[in-house]
């Protein structure tokens, strides 16, 4: 225990930089700002490796499980009788990897942005929301209690917010943060009524469910509503089917940041959240978690639909996290008990997926920054060929490429086979369709490679001064996170990853599932063969034949099926037509008018009240003595009905 | 009664020593000591807050006619507290060429209202209460007018005279149908009489519009916004969040100390104004172009959130009441501090638009705006954030599901017209900004221990928690 005593620094440092960088940022040179924050989140990720380190080498308790500790909990406010508010961290498998996967992703991207936000104006302003969304980040996963969570989670939301907006000169950077934050608020609703809800009838917060098992199974239906209500917090942060449509548009921040939140850590909460209520689910509200599976089966699908046809590698980037969120709950969604052996393999599943996902998706999202970096264009048809001028990136996302495709031995493979097998156990039909998708994976992912890397030799243009601009490979800063990730994605497929987390903690072997491993990899070969078919060469025949030949679904598929359209069309037109100007039109002509009239026979019969231009006071006062009527006659009928005339 | 149960009277008496000798002192300083009026105004109040910090037990004087306990002695010291940080911010505005020689008479005023305001929360007998509400009221429309020679500033108080005569007369009314159905104005007395039949509906219906008027909720409101725009700016801030505190935490200790028998109509009547408040107010708040008018309409909303605690009447609403007060209180006194010293900086501009590009002339005031109104939005870890939490959790636990969800709604929409002014602040392009300045140093200290507050009232949970322990309800 006394070994985790310095757990609170892992919260601690990034806070202290936060504060450090935000108040007094100006006075530092940018770079050294730049590597004040790096060097804090070093440190951070040394103690979190560390304390990962000597939780999984620590002794096993009797029944197979590994302990949970909690070094540090806070009572920070009693709130009634019974009901407290508590601070603290909690150590047990899925937290301390979160840990590992936040410190590392985090201390990569930090790296990486020394050299990509290098001459930004408000650098150090960056590395500030950098550390703050590290911290909120941080303190989420080690929450004791949802209230904790709660909070650290809309912090999350604060934090990304600012770094969206980080362009806040671009109009469109503004308008994607605040969509990102008012749709994720909007999904944080459900979440705190939730929380309301739970607390309420359960009379605690904390994780340590045992205690509660009582008041938990006397509560009958509404622990299922709680829980419902709480996953749709987590498809808000998660972008899940509808809420997904913040997701593409975040991008408009900068790469590494999208690698950090938009690939690696922000989005992956939702599944947190669902890992982190997985016995409740499992125990008190199946329907729920099978629910959630259906959805995050839909939104792979129809993210992943939609990748294959985006033009900007962000976008692509981005539905393919969509997607690739959905595999995980659709991991969780599948589970039906807590055993991994019968039904429960989705768990261990969906977190594993979660870490080799954190690792190769940063690595796109770095790797992508890089592309962009050197020809300062999203879109696609500004690139192609860039396999000659930038060796190690194309190296490194083609590992990420294989990775995410599904294919052996790298890291995706294990993890989504693990997913895949969950699947078919629960039922064959989803089984077939994640394999179906995973398939697309492979296809989108491999246009998005060819396009970039290959497809056509790249136009050198001439740029400023006549001097010809040939894009040339990252500097070192950047290209060290790329390797390093793509060495872990190399590797992270061997890690026994089920003898560390597991549904009901005890060690689990990972055993190849052959049927389902070698379907997988076959229709992941075959995606990547379509795509090499048509996007390989500099000729794209089939690829046109295709877009002419399905053109209204190309069209659709193109304008995102017209969510946004959807959206638009329901908050703008239908709540301002029909809510906003119903009331402005009545205000003006109704209200108005009527008291125009009712005023002006005040006017006619009292004394003039001169000075007062609008003259309307008298009005005021006829509203006053209306609406105190009709609370009147309401209450009275109310509480007496109609017989209180009498 | 006699002589020494008086003496118990402290905060308020206190307060009275402090409004003579500043009479006094306007009268005795002459032209050079009055340079240092503000500082001794400011002073006075510090002094006032420290020596009443420690509140007293419980006392009744009179039969009952005053009453006191800790709670409302902290009630008491949070507005003093809010006074404070208006008289802070008005330096400025009273410096004006025309507003300079009457500088006297703003603290003067300011404080009588506050000890109107003080009667109003002790009171345990409708006269005193109804004494104490128009002490508070009537000196606050000399407030409204204080800037005599602009023709808004008359017309705002006009309006304010005549809708708040308006109001009171029918609280009157109210009162009287009290005393006509139980033969008492005591408190104490009331609650053994009081029972639900149609004619005391009708006096707590008529009773509750007054208290309405002075929190402006729906369909009470229709006179904030006029005035809130045509007021000085400082004095909108006092009327927006201390007169209102005040009257909000009135409210809720008549229905606990008088009308516990008509508890389910008094909440099905503040249902409704809630909702109304909270819906409309926000509507309207996203069409306005004035920021004084703006802040009105979302003072409108904010004041559904307080009655949000007012309608439950448990022990923990009490506290969450209080609570909301004093980190509004933070929150929109830093907003009106801002509004107030731009205005006198800029030559009054008050235009929402007049914000464009605020954050590349004036970064830190930006900031502190920007703070402030996350705060307002209820984003954590803003105090907001935490006061929010507290109000719907009070809300949900005495049943309220469906109000706690309207709320919650409105908590987004708000969140999206408070972000339009930071939209402004930050991109918006501007040819014409409001030009770099230097704030004064009254408005630096009340604009930081705003921040104070607005950072740390949140985190630091023993405020909740000390609250709570002097908190009473059913």
């Amino acid at each position: 225990m006394e070994q985790y005593s310095i757990t609170p620094l892992i919260i601690l440092l990034p806070l202290a930089a936060f504060l450090l960088l935000g108040l007094f940022g100006n006075r530092f040179k940018p770079l050294t700002a730049g590597i004040i924050a790096t060097l804090e989140m070093t440190a951070t990720t040394v103690i979190a490796y560390f304390t990962a380190f000597s939780y999984f080498t620590s002794d096993r308790l009797p029944d197979g499980t590994f302990a949970t500790f909690t070094p540090f909990d806070y009572v920070w406010l009693p709130l009634g009788e019974k009901l407290t508010f508590n601070m603290g961290i909690l150590l047990d498998p899925i937290s301390v990897m979160m840990l590992i996967v936040i410190t590392t992703v985090s201390l990569m991207v930090h790296i990486y942005s020394l050299g990509y936000m290098k001459g930004e104006k408000g650098f150090q302003r960056y590395f500030a929301f950098l550390s703050l969304f590290t911290m909120s980040m941080l303190g989420l996963v080690v929450a004791t209690n949802i209230f904790q969570m709660y909070l650290f989670w809309e912090l999350v939301g604060v934090s990304s917010y600012l770094l969206i907006g980080f362009y806040y000169t671009k109009p469109s950077a503004i308008a994607a943060s605040k969509k990102a934050f008012i749709v994720t608020r909007f999904a944080d609703l459900g979440f705190l009524i939730g929380i309301l809800v739970y607390g309420y009838y359960v009379g605690s917060y904390s994780f340590e469910y045992s205690a509660h098992l009582k008041a938990i199974a006397t509560a009958g239906t509404m622990i299922p509503l709680a829980l419902g209500l709480m996953i749709i917090g987590g498809a808000g942060k998660s972008a899940m089917f509808p809420f997904h449509l913040w997701l593409p548009d975040a991008m408009e921040g900068p790469t590494p940041v999208s690698a950090l939140i938009h690939a690696a850590t922000m989005v992956v909460a939702g599944v947190y959240l669902i890992a982190r209520l997985f016995p409740l689910f499992v125990g008190f509200a199946p329907d729920v978690l099978h629910l959630a599976g259906y959805v995050g089966a839909f939104t792979a699908l129809f993210a992943a639909v939609i990748a294959c046809v985006q033009t900007d590698i962000k976008r692509v980037l981005a539905f393919s996290t969509i997607s690739q969120i959905g595999f995980m709950i659709v991991a969780l969604g599948v589970s039906t008990s807590a055993d991994p052996h019968h039904g429960g393999l989705g768990y261990m599943a969906s977190m594993f997926h979660l870490f080799t996902h954190a690792m190769f998706k940063a690595l796109l999202f770095l790797g992508a920054g890089a592309v962009i970096h050197a020809v300062h264009s999203n879109e696609m048809k500004d690139m192609g060929g860039l396999w000659k001028y930038m060796p190690l990136t194309h190296i490194t996302f083609l590992v990420a490429c294989l990775a995410i495709a599904g294919i052996p031995p790298f890291s995706g493979f294990f993890s989504k086979d693990e997913i895949l097998a969950a699947t078919f156990m629960f039922s064959p039909t989803m089984g077939y369709l994640m394999t179906f998708i995973a398939g697309l994976t492979a296809f989108y992912m491999f246009r998005l490679y060819y396009n970039i890397f290959w497809a056509k030799p790249y136009e050198v243009k001439s740029g400023h001064g006549g001097h010809a601009h040939k894009p040339h490979e990252a500097p070192a800063v950047m290209t060290f996170p790329l390797l390093f990730l793509a060495a872990v994605t190399c590797v992270a497929g061997f890690i026994p990853f089920g003898n560390f987390v597991s549904s009901n903690g005890e060690a689990y072997h990972i055993h190849i599932d052959k049927q389902v491993a070698v379907t997988s990899v076959v229709v992941a070969l075959v995606g990547i063969g379509i795509a090499t078919l048509m996007y390989r060469g500099a000729s794209r025949k089939v690829a046109d034949g295709l877009e002419r030949g399905f053109g209204f679904l190309y069209r659709a598929a193109v304008h995102r099926f017209y969510i946004d359209e959807i959206y638009q069309f329901v908050t703008h037109k239908i709540i301002f037509a029909l809510i906003s100007k119903p009331i402005a039109w009545f205000d003006r002509h109704v209200v108005d008018a009527f008291f125009d009239r009712l005023a002006w026979l005040a006017h006619v019969t009292a004394t003039k009240i001169k000075g007062l231009q609008g003259g309307n006071v008298q009005s005021y006062a006829v509203v006053f003595l209306w609406g105190i009527l009709a609370i009147m006659v309401a209450l009275l009928f109310i509480t007496f009905g109609v017989f209180w005339l009498m | 009664m006699n002589y020494s149960q008086v003496l118990l009277m402290r905060p308020e008496l206190s307060l009275i020593a402090l409004v003579v000798f500043f009479l006094l002192y306007d009268l005795i300083a002459g032209e050079k000591g009055r340079k240092y009026y503000h500082l001794v105004v400011s002073i006075g109040l510090v002094a006032h807050i420290v020596y009443n910090l420690f509140p007293t037990g419980d006392v009744s004087i009179s039969e009952g006619m005053y009453v006191s306990s800790p709670m409302l002695g902290i009630v008491k010291t949070i507005l003093t507290f809010g006074t404070l940080i208006v008289v802070l911010q008005s330096d400025l505005w009273l410096k004006r060429a025309d507003t300079a020689i009457r500088r006297g008479e703003f603290y003067v005023i300011t404080l009588f209202t506050l000890l109107g305001m003080f009667y109003m929360i002790s009171s345990g007998h409708f006269l005193l209460f109804f004494i104490g509400l128009e002490m508070a009221s009537v000196p606050m429309s000399c407030l409204v007018a204080f800037n005599k020679y602009n023709h808004e500033s008359m017309e705002a108080a006009a309006k304010y005279v005549l809708s708040a005569l308006f109001s009171s007369g029918l609280m009157m009314f109210g009162i009287s149908f009290i005393y006509g159905l139980n033969g008492s104005l005591y408190f104490n007395d009331l609650l053994q009489t009081i029972s639900a039949s149609p004619a005391q509906i009708m006096a707590l219906v008529f009773f509750t519009a007054g208290l309405g008027f002075k929190l402006s909720l729906v369909p009470f409101h229709l006179w904030t916004a006029d005035v809130y725009e045509g007021a000085p700016t400082n004095v909108t801030g006092y009327l927006s969040v201390v007169s209102k505190g005040a009257v909000a935490f009135v409210t809720l200790t008549i229905l606990l100390k008088v009308f516990v028998p008509l508890l389910d109509e008094w909440q099905q009547m503040l249902w409704w104004l809630i909702v109304a408040s909270i819906t409309i107010a926000n509507l309207f708040a996203i069409r306005q172009k004035n920021i004084k008018r703006f802040f009105a309409f979302s003072s409108i909303s904010q004041a559904g959130y307080i009655m949000l605690a007012a309608v439950c009447a448990t022990p923990v609403a009490m506290t969450s009441l209080v609570y909301y007060i004093l980190v509004y209180m933070v929150a929109n006194l830093a907003v009106f501090g801002i509004i107030s010293v731009v205005e006198q900086r800029s030559n009054g501009k008050v235009g929402i638009s007049d914000y464009d590009g605020f954050y590349k002339t004036n970064p830190k005031l930006a900031f502190v705006m920007t703070l402030a109104l996350f705060s307002l939005a209820g984003i954590p870890p803003f105090a907001g954030f935490f006061s929010k939490i507290f109000v719907f959790w009070a809300a949900f636990e005495a049943g309220f599901l469906v109000l706690v969800f309207i709320a919650l709604l409105n908590t987004i929409v708000s969140l999206y017209y408070y972000l339009l002014i930071v939209k402004a602040m930050y991109i918006s392009p501007s040819d014409n900004p409001i030009t770099a300045f230097k704030s004064d140093t009254y408005t630096r200290v009340g604009l930081v221990l705003c921040l104070i507050g607005v950072l740390g009232l949140g985190i630091v949970s023993s405020v909740f928690g000390f609250l709570d322990s002097v908190s009473f309800g059913i």
